[in-house]
């Protein structure tokens, strides 16, 4: 509602957003496709030409991509579940009556602020180190032999990692949403006999799930794109134990300078996203009023 | 120096037609009142008026021009939203000068108006607060300051005393039609209260579904409403109908008498009925009364009465005062 | 808060809150101590929680080795670049949209954020090869645009979410007092939507500071910012842990004190609006 002149001046305003995203995503969309129909290896630069599907042919009969495609999976959903439970108790511990709050919250919500790679640079060196990290000590103080976290559960070691990073967000946004709870409503359920089991499934949770909603959105978009906490931990290995999609195309790109064969990988990255965002997208499109 | 004529105005949003072919004539210096139920498009139009909305079809004239395709800015009319719509980050002085300092005006002259405009409004002890540290009726006189300050050619109120509370209500109303009497200056003002109409105005403009229904001085309407809807929303509390069969006259569809126009008795009367609810106010006692094939009527009686639901009462229309209307809802007018 | 609180209750949980808390802040604060200490203490098993021997060394060798005010001032250039000249682009858009939205209005919001979506390594290949092309590889200019195209859906969702908030009333009011566009932005809007605003700028210097996918690809030595600065740390020549904590210490200091400060805005802009 306004008048035409403003709509004129809104659309105006609006353009070079939406053109300038357009262009970002629509430019290099198109040369990946091409380039992934291509043969074309930097380091072979005479055998050039169509390749047809073969690049697609390659890449996905790889068993690479398999693992890969597994290994993207359980690390998003693995840290979504994590953070998003562990999310819940921390907020509804942090709601509770409790001296120096603004401290524990300043305390929580730090390993978000932490460049990836460092994070994962601490974790892998002074964590989970098998001959001087902190876990090796415990482990030998609880009896224990010290865990090679890196070589022996690289995948599970980078899920506690991002796990680390993204918890802080997730408990925080639930935080925000349970302390707009209103007193009166958790009150009013007692009075009809809800015990604190009924009060979290019935009044709570259902209050939650806007902000739950988020978390999951946001987080999704981060984690499908988990990269640098592979490079610089475990490079992807050993073998393709903890390589993801994102990190698969960048190997075969930046490392094998396969161009063509990191295109289809690049065109299939997007597929698999689209997917994920479609759902996605249609569940938080409902659960936001834009 | 702010004549205001409204032609063949239009305004459609989507499919649904807000505003149907409406033409008034608003006289320079005239108090003029929309008045309607919710819905009925009277803030639309006013919106038209200001430039906030686009006329569909139609031209709006303010002093000869047709200003249709002029901005708000510049159509030189100033004004009051339901809301107040001050700006928080500013001072009461900065909001009331805000449209001079837009019009480039140099600061002497806007600090010299500011300050004349505020001692008008008795705001001057806070003209350096900001609006939140404000009671309601003070943010009101400061959303009335920023519009008087820059002397448009027409102030548009746009429900401006509905969050305010009733006593507050009553005195902003004088202040406002005291003020506007003074400055001289074309008021167009919408309200759904009827009250505020009838008090304010010098003509109001009933609306109806995008329509207008009548446009007159407050006691034309109440006197001669043109239709059912007229006679029925002017006047509280409302008009009685009566099937015009029931009432004995077949000539037409509908008669209307105002509850203050009927007599009440519990000895004899024209009609008769048993009440149903008595509300005694003092000055006043409002009856309900059933009236078998009559209906549902109420009857407004002076001072106090002694009757309680149950009990029976005779009723007597004072002639002269009855309403008679045609199968359309027209009024009939007598012939002379 | 109505309700009374038993002192056991809230000791216990108070307690229970500052161990969940101390541990999920551990792995920084160790970081910290361990920058204080010498390579020797560093790697002592089993582990001293404090330094034994308190030095700055660390610091020094760090700047000598690998110059991080180079790689910091690359930080600050691109996060800071990149979040006003996505700013310049995205208040409009979220003029537009938070004030004279229409029917599209929400697709759009909605195909913004799934342009997020998109997964960096599906379009690496190509931003390479045109970077290359271009000359921008390792161009403080280029990494500016890129990490303001990566930020500008969720900058657009932020500045929305809060202006949303400004009642439509007050901007009309500017309208019939006179006010032209560029003035009803300057004079209205902007100076009302200053705590969204400043959280939005906030978030995106978080987000771009420590992003690591474009950072880390396009890079070398020369633009290289913090976080690929900190990956030049992965393959050490051995155990320089006191050397790493002090470089990641440099690192995440400017961010985490800033975070710190502006937690609460932050997190009540992140939510987009869903929560209040």
């Amino acid at each position: 509602m306004a008048t035409q002149n403003t709509r004129k001046l809104a659309r105006a305003m609006l353009t070079p957003s939406v053109v300038i995203l357009f262009v970002w995503m629509i430019v290099p969309l198109v040369l990946t496709l091409w380039y992934s129909f291509q043969s074309y290896n930097l380091l072979n630069p005479v055998n050039n030409g169509w390749a047809g599907f073969s690049n697609y042919y390659y890449f996905l009969t790889d068993p690479s991509f398999t693992e890969a495609f597994v290994n993207t999976l359980v690390l998003t959903i693995s840290v979504l579940a994590i953070t998003v439970i562990g999310g819940i108790f921390l907020a509804l511990l942090l709601d509770q009556h409790i001296v120096g709050q603004g401290i524990v919250r300043i305390l929580v919500i730090s390993p978000f602020f932490i460049m990836p790679t460092v994070a994962a640079l601490v974790w892998k060196n002074m964590l989970m180190d098998p001959n001087y990290g902190i876990f090796a000590w415990l482990a030998t103080r609880l009896g224990f032999a010290p865990i090679a976290w890196l070589q022996d559960y690289p995948l599970f070691s980078i899920i506690l990692i991002v796990a680390w990073q993204w918890l802080p967000f997730a408990t925080l946004i639930i935080f925000t949403a349970l302390q707009s709870l209103d007193e009166e409503r958790k009150e009013a359920a007692s009075m009809d006999g809800a015990g604190a089991i009924n009060l979290f499934f019935y009044i709570v949770l259902p209050h939650l799930a806007r902000a739950i909603t988020v978390v999951i959105l946001i987080e999704t978009i981060f984690l499908l794109g988990v990269f640098a906490e592979i490079l610089v931990t475990t490079g992807g290995g050993p073998g393709f134990a903890s390589t993801n999609i994102a990190y698969l195309v960048y190997h075969q790109a930046l490392l094998d300078y396969d161009v063509g064969g990191a295109s289809a990988g690049g065109v299939v990255a997007v597929i698999l996203a689209n997917i994920v965002a479609f759902f996605l997208v249609r569940i938080v499109g409902k659960n936001l009023d834009a | 120096m702010g004549k205001i004529v409204l032609e063949g105005v239009e305004k459609t949003f989507g499919a649904i037609k807000v505003i149907q072919n409406v033409n008034l004539t608003v006289d320079d210096g005239s108090f003029v009142v929309f008045v309607g139920p919710s819905g009925c498009g009277k803030s639309t139009l006013l919106r038209l008026i200001a430039g906030l909305e686009d006329v569909t079809a139609g031209k709006i004239l303010i002093d000869g021009v047709d200003v249709v395709n002029t901005p708000p800015a510049k159509r030189g009319l100033s004004m009051v939203f339901q809301s107040y719509a001050l700006y928080p980050h500013m001072s009461v002085r900065s909001n009331i000068g805000f449209g001079l300092k837009m019009a480039g005006r140099p600061k002497a002259e806007i600090d010299r108006k500011v300050e004349a405009a505020a001692a008008t409004l008795n705001l001057t002890p806070y003209l350096d607060r900001r609006p939140r540290a404000l009671s309601g009726g003070q943010r009101q006189r400061v959303a009335i300051g920023r519009a008087i300050v820059r002397e448009p050619k027409a102030f548009l109120f746009d429900e401006p005393l509905s969050n305010l509370d009733a006593a507050l209500r009553v005195q902003m109303r004088i202040e406002i039609a005291r003020l506007q009497d003074t400055l001289g200056t074309t008021a167009i003002y919408v309200t759904h209260d009827q009250v505020e109409a009838m008090t304010m105005a010098d003509k109001i403009v009933v609306l109806s579904a995008g329509r207008i229904e009548q446009v007159g001085s407050p006691l034309e309407l109440y006197n001669k409403p043109d239709n059912l809807f007229v006679a029925g929303f002017i006047g509280s509390p409302k008009m009685n109908f009566i099937p015009g069969a029931a009432a004995g006259d077949p000539g037409a569809a509908t008669i209307g008498i105002r509850p203050e126009h009927i007599a009440a008795s519990r000895d004899s009367g024209t009609w008769s009925g048993t009440v149903t609810v008595a509300e005694h106010v003092g000055s006043d006692t409002f009856l309900y009364i059933n009236a078998g094939p009559l209906g549902d009527l109420t009857v407004r009686s002076v001072g106090e009465m002694g009757v309680k639901p149950g009990d029976r009462i005779f009723m007597t229309p004072e002639p002269g005062r009855i309403h008679r209307f045609d199968p359309a809802g027209h009024a009939i007018v007598a012939a002379h | 808060m109505a309700r009374a609180v038993s002192p056991r209750r809230k000791w216990s949980f108070t307690v229970l809150a500052w161990i969940v808390a101390l541990l999920l802040f551990f792995p920084i604060l160790w970081t910290i101590l361990t920058s204080f200490k010498t390579e020797g203490d560093a790697i002592l098993f089993p582990p001293a929680f404090l330094p034994p021997h308190w030095t700055l060394e660390n610091f020094v060798e760090v700047q000598d080795r690998s110059n991080y005010f180079k790689h910091f001032f690359n930080s600050v250039v691109i996060s800071i670049g990149s979040t006003l000249l996505g700013l310049v682009i995205t208040v409009p858009a979220a003029w537009s949209m938070a004030f004279s939205p229409t029917k599209r209005t929400k697709d759009i919001l909605m195909w913004m954020l799934s342009t997020k979506m998109m997964p960096a390594v599906g379009v690496l290949v190509p931003i390479y090869l045109i970077f290359k092309s271009l000359n921008l590889l390792d161009s403080l200019f280029g990494l500016t645009i890129i990490l303001m195209l990566i930020n500008l859906p969720i900058m657009v969702w932020m500045l929305y979410t809060y202006f949303r908030e400004i009642p439509v009333d007050i901007l009309e009011a500017s309208r019939m007092d006179g006010a032209v566009l560029w003035k009803e932005i300057v004079y209205v809007l902007l100076p009302m939507a200053i705590p969204g605003i400043a959280s939005t700028m906030l978030l995106n210097i978080i987000l771009a500071w420590n992003e690591a996918f474009w950072t880390l690809n396009l890079t070398a030595a020369n633009a290289a910012p913090l976080t690929a600065f900190i990956a030049s740390y992965s393959s050490p020549e051995g155990l320089f842990w006191a050397k790493l904590s002090a470089a990641s210490t440099l690192a995440i200091a400017p961010i985490l004190v800033i975070g710190w400060f502006s937690q609460k805005q932050l997190v009540r802009g992140m939510t987009f609006g869903a929560v209040k």
